[in-house]
């Protein structure tokens, strides 16, 4: 064998196989060997990793994340935003596809899988455009895109023309066995609006967008997925009401997912003060009951996956009057210890919590990932949940400083992020 | 946080203007006495006093504006400053120039002041976050956000006609939705004690949660206007027509302009108010803006003392904070 490492003392948590104590990790070759109190025969190892009071858990899986490559490369790139998401702790990200060019081709796919692959850091995937070009009105070529391993597609954040054309898209996409990921917000509602309509876009006379331009969109969606029988995730919920349409859905026996931004479980339309960018996110931040729904529908099931929602800008994207700035934050570093927060204040059980962010996306992906499972790629995360520390720009790590949560204080640090057995990440400090 | 004091220094004296939102009333108080001190200078042979003799005051408008900008540039030459006239058209911001490049080159220039429209929300704000700090800020409208100095002249004009305003029933019609001033003159009333503010227009006319705001929202214009003694008309834009938010001018008028007998529902000794320019037959009749109850071109002359008042607090000697014992003397002599 070779290339091993040996993760000692750690407290073993890996949903996908109900394991929750404190186990040793066995890698070897890029792959996890076994999770157990032995070590197997004739393993060697080369390095050994002492995580005694660390959590040793499946690197994240990460299904939103903007790397703006290709395209906007003075924002971030693949090199900078794979170094920020190991030093968070993930392992595999999903991009988006509205890059420019958008995902609409095999040639961007590759461009970006190559790339990736390359720097031998995080996994990339990518969704590719549910139509061509975005626009909302031509089916892409999802065949093609499916073959080159896009793992799902998406219209980001473009308007589909009509209901009928969101019909075909999906269809069509089944037939391909793509799940379709959709941001159901009417964009009439919408309206131009950059936050959530009520009493802050009152006060501070920005135009809002109002929780029905999302509850209404998917409304219109679980209609459609009644009369056709496709499997779809919604991407970023951003209401309470919607939450419980998708679980009374779940119920009746559609196959329909959710998952959340890591952000909207914590901030609320409140933290936009007098016109902060930072909190210029699309959807936008909502209401204290929204949040309270979110996170319900965060423990009772309803919304199974957590995502960064990483959308890294340079300075001048958000030096302007709100509503001109560019939405989106920087988030790859905060999924963990925001995730992690929910568990100190009750809201959700650990293991939960680590399928959100690990097994759970992969299934939905459909990718070997998210996991401890022996055979898997080593893809793990270690961190030591009372490490405390403050996130500003010496800890940040992505070109994006675009967070409203800089010099908050966190609860619990990635230590070592291994990358199919390759050690991607160790912090400083650690051991 | 810094953002909550942005407006104030140290010692919570003014620093910039940017909205109404948050400051006490003995601030408010202290503008509309500072402002009474000034109207006398307009009535002097010599329609100046010396205060920011040498200042630099910019009028930066990224949006068309014909009347704040001359009573914002009476009001400073009336204090002796320098003034500069900079209308930036929206399509010079497009063209790649940011909004922040456009103030540091203006800061190059060892300005004092800014005086800023825009056609954004919180513009004003941004701006005086990001200015070098010696430069005071004044939001003379922006997005549908604030127009604070509007919002002063009304309650100028107010206290002239009513005294107080622990006694009062306001009522502002038509569209608060869009209206930047109505947010600052909701802000203004309410700091300033008035215990029945009203709010008078249709849904789509008003904003969502309105009554966080702390007014009562009518739909009825003869409701509305049950014994009031203040009535605030909003201008109506044209492209509220378009945007479905109204059928017709037509209907505006027949259902919430004012007219002589909506107008007697309210007190006898009600004032009208306007912050201009009218639409004649679709906010109010011309009777009425005309009439006794008008007070729409007093507001206009008390423009120039409010603007003056509020840049003398800002960007003045320190002294100049109790004006009883500083421009008054001056007047007299």
């Amino acid at each position: 064998m070779s290339q091993g490492v040996h993760i000692r003392h750690g407290l073993v948590v890996d949903p996908a196989n109900d394991i929750h104590e404190q186990r040793d990790v066995f890698i070897a070759n890029g792959k996890i060997i076994s999770v157990s109190q032995q070590a197997p025969d004739h393993f060697n190892a080369d390095t050994v990793i002492d995580a005694k009071g660390c959590i040793v858990c499946p690197g994240l899986v990460d299904i939103s994340a903007r790397l703006r490559e290709p395209g906007q490369e003075s924002k971030a790139t693949i090199d900078s935003e794979t170094q920020a998401a190991v030093a968070g702790g993930i392992t595999s990200i999903c991009c988006p596809p509205d890059t420019h060019p958008v995902i609409d081709t095999p040639a961007v796919a590759n461009l970006i899988h190559d790339k990736a692959n390359a720097l031998g850091r995080a996994s990339v995937y990518t969704l590719g455009a549910l139509t061509h070009g975005l626009d909302g009105a031509s089916l892409s070529e999802m065949g093609s895109l499916k073959a080159v391993g896009c793992v799902g597609v998406s219209n980001a954040y473009a308007p589909l023309k009509n209901n009928l054309i969101l019909r075909h898209a999906m269809e069509y996409a089944a037939s391909h066995d793509l799940v379709v990921h959709l941001h159901a917000e009417d964009a009439d509602l919408r309206n131009n609006g950059c936050v959530h309509e009520g009493q802050i876009s009152t006060r501070l006379g920005l135009a809002g967008n109002p929780a029905a331009a999302e509850t209404v969109a998917v409304g219109q969606i679980l209609a459609l997925i009644e009369q056709i029988g496709v499997k779809a995730h919604f991407c970023r919920l951003s209401t309470a009401r919607a939450v419980q349409m998708i679980a009374r859905a779940q119920y009746s026996g559609l196959q329909v997912s959710a998952d959340v931004s890591a952000h909207q479980l914590h901030l609320t339309d409140m933290d936009i003060g007098y016109f902060n960018s930072h909190c210029h996110v699309s959807p936008p931040l909502r209401s204290l009951r929204d949040r309270e729904g979110l996170r319900a529908g965060l423990s009772k099931g309803t919304i199974n996956i957590i995502c960064s929602d990483h959308q890294p800008h340079e300075a001048d994207a958000k030096l302007a009057p709100f509503a001109i700035t560019e939405p989106g934050m920087s988030g790859l570093e905060t999924l963990l210890p925001l995730s992690l927060r929910l568990v100190n204040e009750g809201i959700i059980e650990l293991m939960p919590l680590i399928a959100a962010l690990t097994s759970q996306p992969a299934q939905l992906l459909g990718i070997n990932a998210g996991t401890l499972t022996a055979g898997a790629p080593a893809d793990v995360c270690i961190y030591d949940p009372e490490h405390e520390w403050q996130l500003d720009s010496t800890t940040l790590r992505s070109r994006g400083h675009n967070t409203p949560m800089m010099y908050w204080q966190f609860l619990g640090r990635v230590t070592h992020t291994l990358c199919r057995g390759q050690i991607a990440f160790q912090l400083d400090s650690a051991p | 946080m810094k953002q909550r004091h942005l407006q104030l220094d140290h010692d919570k004296r003014l620093r910039h203007f940017l909205t109404i939102e948050g400051l006490k009333r003995d601030l408010l108080v202290e503008i509309l006495d500072t402002a009474e001190s000034f109207t006398g200078v307009s009535h002097q042979q010599v329609k100046k006093v010396p205060l920011l003799r040498g200042k630099t005051v910019v009028n930066l408008f990224f949006e068309a504006s014909t009347r704040t900008r001359t009573t914002f540039e009476l009001a400073a030459k009336r204090l002796s400053a320098d003034v500069l006239n900079i209308n930036v058209p929206a399509s010079a911001t497009n063209k790649g120039e940011t909004l922040l490049d456009t103030l540091r080159n203006l800061e190059a220039m060892h300005c004092d002041m800014f005086i800023v429209r825009h056609q954004n929300s919180g513009a004003a704000h941004f701006i005086a976050e990001h200015c070098a700090p010696h430069i005071s800020v004044l939001n003379a409208g922006d997005g549908r956000h604030a127009h604070p100095t509007q919002a002063m002249i009304d309650m100028f004009t107010i206290r002239r006609h009513k005294q107080e305003f622990h006694n009062l029933s306001v009522a502002i019609v038509g569209d608060i939705m869009h209206s930047r001033v109505a947010r600052s003159q909701i802000h203004a009333l309410s700091t300033l004690g008035v215990p029945d503010i009203r709010v008078i227009g249709p849904r789509t006319l008003i904003p969502a949660n309105a009554d966080t705001l702390g007014v009562h929202v009518y739909h009825d214009l003869s409701q509305g206007l049950q014994g009031v003694d203040v009535i605030i008309m909003l201008r109506l834009q044209r492209e509220r027509m378009s945007s479905a938010l109204l059928p017709s001018e037509h209907e505006y008028f027949r259902l919430y302009g004012l007219t002589k007998e909506k107008l007697a529902l309210a007190k006898n000794n009600v004032i009208v108010m306007h912050p201009g320019p009218i639409n004649r037959g679709v906010e109010m009749d011309s009777s009425v803006a005309d009439g006794e109850h008008s007070v729409i071109l007093q507001q206009v002359s008390h423009g120039i003392s409010i603007r003056m008042a509020v840049m003398s607090m800002t960007m003045g000697p320190r002294g100049v904070r109790h004006p009883k014992h500083t421009q008054q003397s001056e007047l007299k002599t």
